[in-house]
């Protein structure tokens, strides 16, 4: 069977511009979560969020080093993030110099949940105001959730299978896996895979603060507002940014002296067939996600050392999830460290899986697990796990699982392991 | 150079993503300029909103070059 590895990282987040950064802010505890200021928020029930900071910033983020200008004005943020996070992969990976029989078999998995709101937002109300003459020509495809992969194939020359998942806030690591999959099935030898989110517009917040899913009683601590497991969670904070990999067949990459960070093992999905917004009762849509991707892997919870837990510091979730685990991993559970980086990047929403997945990568090449910021008091069900309060925890890490769930009640998990 | 010709300039660089210099009145949007067909579409109605003028649709196929926009804009303004 083919293998499949990971051998480039890119990461965009409200901790970082790059890989690196983030990941170190993320070690150091450091919270990404402030007061909106992409727009005046004073009338929303929430008032911050996790915002990919600008350029000036000491972590910020310059759209103009891999974007070109015309496309940044022509397309939303989300796309803009993307493309970044793909370049940098791109570039990690050794294959900004890739021929065209190369190409012919690489290819593009990027999605996002929502994609262009900002954007559509925006052009609704020239449409309100000015009339559908105004409305940009760019409109259609500046906001396209598959225009992150189309950009991508356009700008690096990928003429593989072109790709773009759209499962809520299980797109990132649904990416990951379908990719995956592309690669064992012979359909490409190298795939950009990923996603990304930018939805810190007012409509965006409006929309999840009126669905009931957001934080509203920290306002004035935004620090705080991310807190899963914690008794006084009341919600999640939306986050922006974009994660990709570069996925590739294991011979392919040992071929050519690439680095080679892990393999992609195992990769369950799974429908909770329950609710549109509301996670199944028990859990059973998570349990089956994750024991599935063990049995693909040929793993046994004794074998996964860190989860990186959905955990979006939402009243049901957290609990919901944990449960679904503490259920599939019985005894194996004192062995495992679970945490949620939700607390200190927020919801990243379509891209929080591939981010996600990358944290995961990086605590394999590390050995350190990331910590779960503002676990000050965990809730009744949560006592008793290693859920890595507040502090990063050195620790074998030699194989991970990676949760995402969605909207609709879509899950995903994916398992990653040190190559042998 | 005109007052129409500065603030056409000013309307293609920040569009197109181009360097000033390059936006000469003979500079062609497509061939020398980098645009495709939805850039002008655009362009053109950066300039109507620019202008006040309005630019139909085949008016705007035969706007090739920088100098025929403006060509166009100062034959057409109130």
């Amino acid at each position: 069977m083919r293998r499949v590895v990971v051998t480039g990282l890119g990461l965009v987040t409200p901790l970082g511009s790059d890989v690196e950064t983030t990941w170190a802010n993320i070690l150091a505890g450091m919270s990404g979560a402030g007061p909106i200021t992409r727009f005046d928020a004073s009338d929303q029930k929430c008032r911050i969020a996790c915002e990919v900071k600008p350029a000036d910033h000491p972590y910020g983020f310059d759209a103009s080093k891999r974007v070109d200008t015309k496309i940044q004005r022509q397309v939303d943020p989300f796309i803009v993030y993307g493309i970044d996070a793909a370049g940098q992969a791109i570039e990690d990976a050794g294959l900004l110099e890739m021929d065209e029989a190369t190409r012919l078999r690489a290819g593009c998995s990027i999605g996002s949940g929502i994609g262009g709101l900002p954007g559509i937002e925006k052009e609704s109300l020239v449409l309100h105001e000015k009339g559908p003459g105004r409305v940009s020509p760019h409109f259609v495809h500046g906001r396209l959730i598959n225009l992150i992969s189309g950009q991508v194939s356009i700008k690096y020359g990928l003429m593989g299978p072109n790709h773009a998942v759209v499962t809520a806030c299980s797109t990132g690591a649904h990416s990951i896996g379908d990719a995956a999959r592309m690669i064992r099935d012979d359909d490409a030898d190298i795939m950009l895979a990923g996603g990304a989110e930018a939805t810190i517009c007012p409509i965006g917040i409006a929309g999840f603060a009126q669905a009931r899913a957001l934080s509203t009683a920290f306002n004035d601590e935004p620090e705080k507002a991310s807190r899963p497991y914690d008794e006084a969670r009341d919600g999640f904070v939306m986050g922006e940014g974009a994660g990709v990999v570069v996925l590739e067949e294991y011979e392919h990459a040992k071929a050519r002296g690439a680095k080679i960070y892990a393999e992609v093992v195992g990769y369950g999905l799974s429908g909770d067939a329950y609710h549109v917004t509301a996670p199944h009762p028990e859990g059973s849509g998570a349990f089956r996600s994750m024991e599935m991707a063990l049995r693909k892997a040929g793993m046994s919870p004794a074998d996964i050392d860190y989860i990186n837990a959905h955990g979006t510091s939402t009243p049901l979730g957290d609990e919901l999830e944990l449960g679904a685990v503490r259920r599939l991993f019985g005894d194996a559970m004192s062995g495992v460290s679970m945490s949620s980086t939700k607390s200190a990047i927020g919801h990243l929403l379509g891209g929080a899986g591939a981010v996600e997945s990358i944290f995961c990568i990086l605590a394999l090449r590390d050995q350190i697990v990331p910590p779960t910021l503002n676990l000050d008091n965990p809730s009744e069900s949560c006592v008793g796990v290693d859920l890595v309060p507040h502090k990063a925890k050195k620790r074998p890490v030699r194989a991970v699982l990676n949760n995402s769930f969605g909207f609709g009640g879509t899950n995903a998990s994916l398992v990653l392991k040190l190559v042998d | 150079m005109s007052d129409t010709a500065d603030r056409v300039k000013k309307i293609v660089v920040e569009h197109l993503g181009v360097e000033a210099d390059k936006v000469a009145p003979d500079a062609s949007f497509i061939d020398d300029l980098g645009a495709d067909s939805l850039d002008i579409v655009e362009l053109v109605m950066a300039f109507e909103e620019e202008f006040g003028v309005e630019i139909p649709d085949d008016a705007a196929e035969k706007i090739a070059t920088v100098g025929d926009a403006i060509k166009y804009i100062d034959d057409n303004k109130g």
